[in-house]
Parts: C-alpha cells; sequence; structure tokens
C-alpha cells in the first residue's frame, strides 16, 4: 500500500507518491496550475478512494474537483459544485476547507468556504449545497474577517453520531450542532479573544485551528489567535493548555488519528511577529493532551528560519506509526514517519504551501 | 466569442464560438452558458456578473466602460474574453 500526500500550494496542487513507507517520494504536478488550492482531502471511505480539491483561480473564480484515480485525471460537473444560492446575495470566494463526514454517511462530504458558509455534499463531493441553518444563524451579522478572509476553516463530524458536527470560523469561533445541523450553538466558552472589548463573548473569537482526539471524540485542541486550548465536553468550554509552548500564537493544530492525547502544532512569536520562535523550525508535540510540550527538530533545518506554516499545512496520516507533515510559506514540505521524532525533506521550491493532507492509497 | 488559451478547454478547444443571440452582451452570455456551462461560470459568478478578473471587449470596447452586461451587441460583432493582468 502507497501513501499519498497531496500538497495545495498558493499555484497548483502537487501530489507526493511513496512506494516504501514514507522513504521516499514522487511528485507530479502543480495540477491546476495557477490556482490557490486551499482544501484538499483524500476521501479513503470509497471502493476507489477520491480526491477532491478546492481551487480558486485569480481570473476564473473558485470550484471543486475530484478525481478517482489518484490525481491522473481529475473532473468537474458542469454546474458550480459549491455556489451561494440567489437568494443570499453572496458569492463564493473560495472553499476553505473539505471534510468526509463520519463512516456510516460515506457520501457525504462538508465544504466550509469563504464567506463564512457550511455546504453539505451527498454525492461524494460532486455537487453541495448551502447549509442553510447556519447561514441564518443571528449572530452572522457579526462575524468579522480575518486578514485571510471570512470563512468556515474547520469541519470536525463526530466519528460516532452524524447528528453532532462543529465547525470553526475565522472570526466567529466554534459553533455546535447536536442535530445534524438544524440548529447551531456557540462553543467558545473560556477561549478569549483579545483583540475585543469584551475578551470573553459569546462569539466573535479567532480559532485558527481545530482537532478532534482519536481516543475521546469529546477531547478536541484549539489554535486560536493567541490562545492554545483543549476542551473535553465536545467543544461546549476550553481551558488553556499553552503552558510548556514557546508561545501561544500559530496556526495548525493536529491530532494523532490513531493514537489519544497526541497532538503537534508549530508556534509562531505572535499575532505581531509572525516568525517560528526563536527563529527556529521546530514542531510541537503533545503525548498527554497539551499537559506537556516537547520541541522535535531532527532532521528540520538548523539555522535561522523565517517562513510560517498555515492553518491546514500539518496533517497526520493513519499509518502506524504514525506520519506527519507539513509545508511552509517558502514551498517546503517534511515529513515524520515516526510522529515527529524525525523528519526528511519531501519536497522544495515549491509555491507557498497552503494545505497538506495524507492517507494510505 | 473569442476565447483566451486557458479557457479553451472549456469550449472542446476551440479558440471562436459562433453564437446566435443578439441584443446585449448578457444575452450572448447566457447563450454560451447553454451550451458550455463550465465556460460561463469562469467568465460569470452565481450572481451573473462578471468576475473581476475576467475582461470582456465588444468590438474592441471594454464592456464595462460601454454598458456592462447590457452592452448592445450587433450582428457580426466580436466578443473577445480576455483574462486581465493580475495574479502573482
Amino acid at each position: 500500500m502507497a501513501t499519498l500526500l497531496a500538497i495545495g500550494t498558493a499555484k497548483g496542487l502537487f501530489l507526493a507518491t511513496s512506494a516504501d513507507d514514507r522513504r521516499s517520494w514522487e511528485i507530479t504536478g502543480p495540477h491546476f496550475p495557477m490556482t490557490g488550492v486551499y482544501a484538499v482531502a483524500v476521501d479513503t471511505r470509497r471502493p476507489t478512494p477520491r480526491l477532491l480539491a478546492g481551487v480558486t483561480s485569480s481570473h476564473f473564480g473558485p470550484s471543486v474537483a475530484t478525481s478517482d484515480d489518484l490525481g491522473a485525471s481529475w473532473d468537474e460537473p458542469d454546474a458550480a459544485p459549491v455556489a451561494f444560492p440567489a437568494d443570499t446575495g453572496a458569492t463564493l470566494g473560495r472553499v476553505w476547507q473539505l471534510m468526509p463526514a463520519g463512516p456510516d454517511e460515506p457520501d457525504v462530504v462538508w465544504a466550509g468556504t469563504e464567506p463564512s458558509a457550511l455546504f453539505r455534499s451527498t454525492d461524494g463531493g460532486r455537487s453541495f449545497e448551502l447549509v442553510r441553518s447556519l447561514w441564518d444563524h443571528p449572530h452572522r451579522p457579526e462575524w468579522e474577517a480575518g486578514f485571510g478572509g471570512q470563512a468556515v476553516h474547520t469541519v470536525l463530524p463526530h466519528p460516532r453520531d452524524p447528528a453532532r458536527l462543529l465547525v470553526a470560523m475565522s472570526t466567529g469561533g466554534v459553533y455546535r450542532s447536536e442535530d445534524a445541523g438544524a440548529t447551531w450553538a456557540p462553543g467558545n466558552t473560556g477561549i478569549r479573544a483579545y483583540f475585543m472589548p469584551d475578551e470573553w463573548p459569546e462569539f466573535g473569537q479567532c480559532v485558527h485551528k481545530v482537532a478532534r482526539d482519536a481516543g475521546n471524540p469529546e477531547r478536541l485542541y484549539a489554535q486560536n489567535h493567541h490562545g492554545v486550548y483543549r476542551s473535553d465536553d465536545d467543544g461546549r468550554t476550553w481551558s488553556s493548555i499553552a503552558d510548556g509552548l514557546p508561545s501561544d500564537f500559530g496556526f495548525p493544530m493536529v491530532s494523532h488519528p490513531g493514537r489519544a492525547n497526541m497532538v503537534w502544532t508549530f508556534p509562531l512569536v505572535a499575532d505581531s511577529e509572525r516568525f517560528p520562535t526563536d527563529h527556529r523550525c521546530r514542531v510541537f508535540r503533545s503525548a498527554d493532551a497539551g499537559g506537556k510540550w516537547e520541541p522535535l527538530s531532527v532532521g528540520l533545518p538548523e539555522g535561522p528560519f523565517y517562513p510560517a506554516v498555515l492553518r491546514d499545512a500539518m496533517c497526520a496520516d493513519g499509518s502506524t506509526p504514525g506520519g506527519v507533515y507539513f509545508g511552509t510559506r517558502s514551498g517546503e514540505v517534511y515529513a515524520s514517519r515516526d510522529e515527529g521524532d524525525s523528519w526528511s525533506l519531501v519536497a522544495a521550491h515549491l509555491p507557498d504551501v497552503l494545505c497538506v493532507r495524507a492517507a494510505a492509497v | 466569442m473569442l476565447l483566451p488559451g486557458p479557457l479553451r478547454g472549456e469550449a472542446g478547444g476551440a479558440s471562436r464560438l459562433s453564437v446566435t443571440a443578439a441584443g446585449t452582451l448578457r444575452a450572448v452570455l447566457d447563450e454560451v452558458a447553454a451550451e458550455h456551462p463550465r465556460l460561463a461560470r469562469r467568465i460569470r459568478d452565481e450572481r451573473g456578473e462578471l468576475r473581476r478578473y475576467v475582461n470582456v471587449y465588444v468590438d474592441g470596447e471594454d464592456c464595462r466602460h460601454s454598458g456592462g452586461l447590457a452592452t448592445p451587441v450587433g450582428d457580426d460583432a466580436e466578443v473577445q474574453v480576455l483574462p486581465s493582468v493580475a495574479g502573482g
């Protein structure tokens, strides 16, 4: 079985494949040259894995393409896969997230978009429909745009209960549904919004990324616009797990797909200084759900290092031992096949890396 | 209607389409949309507006300076689609 690493960049999608247990990689691309690929997914629930790519041309707009032959060919439906209904008056900026639902819904795929909205597909990601309940939420007029735009960037289905779903947006924060998306409630209690007059609002937080624990689906981890948090009640309340990190600012938050309590992040100095802490290329890992953190840098560049890692530019695969991957804004991609203990270079000199996703295929 | 290289794949490789609709640029683009929907959504968004960095010229005149989608298109007119100078 091979491992596929999909690398979305500012100028197209690159696909890295390893047939020797992630020791070496063959790379193809760019697929969709000169498009920003902010979202990619490898849907392994199907008999044949399906790749999904959210591509945005600065000229010709956004779309979602799918491939059922691991990227050898791509297809798009005639109608726009993700589009706002006419009565909304909105137009799709880009797709920020493509997330296959749980195993009980093999044809359901979720899409998070800019402007902040959630779309649902029931045909494996070929076409999507706006989730009206979130779009019509009374809080929506108060959701603001961050520097990267206003978007739903995180969609987390519950692995055991299809009725439960969590989304996160910048800004706006976390919203939860327990009725398959019919209604939504904010889930930001305990997350500080230092940039607002009321620093502990019901909503309005700038959550950068949320990840769900592999062993306990009630447990979530969030990297915030300053602040690193854990929830043990499926996102209702949060408490800080930033102690032990060199900074509480950053973008990604990745959980181990098969091992409880293990997460990785890539801290930056601060909102006002978006460089890796100490100008060193280091991933930080916790094996106890954020109680302690350790820096990981074996095999990573040793000299001064300035590029950031964006919110979706870090991921883990489902293999054993666990593989971890990240890409930088300077176009390097690194992989670890031992849960971060050591790293090797997969690719260099790519355009800015926007997202990575990996799976055994 | 003349198509730029990046869009020809959405029209079966054609660089030039013959359109029978006349009257306005909107009518021309609507006819093209019926035949080539993926081409059409590269040119206009879901609200039917021209995408920001796509320029359309009717007989050499930028439609944004001559009525937008209501720009008159006469018989034998030439409608040219060009990506604007944008991107990094």
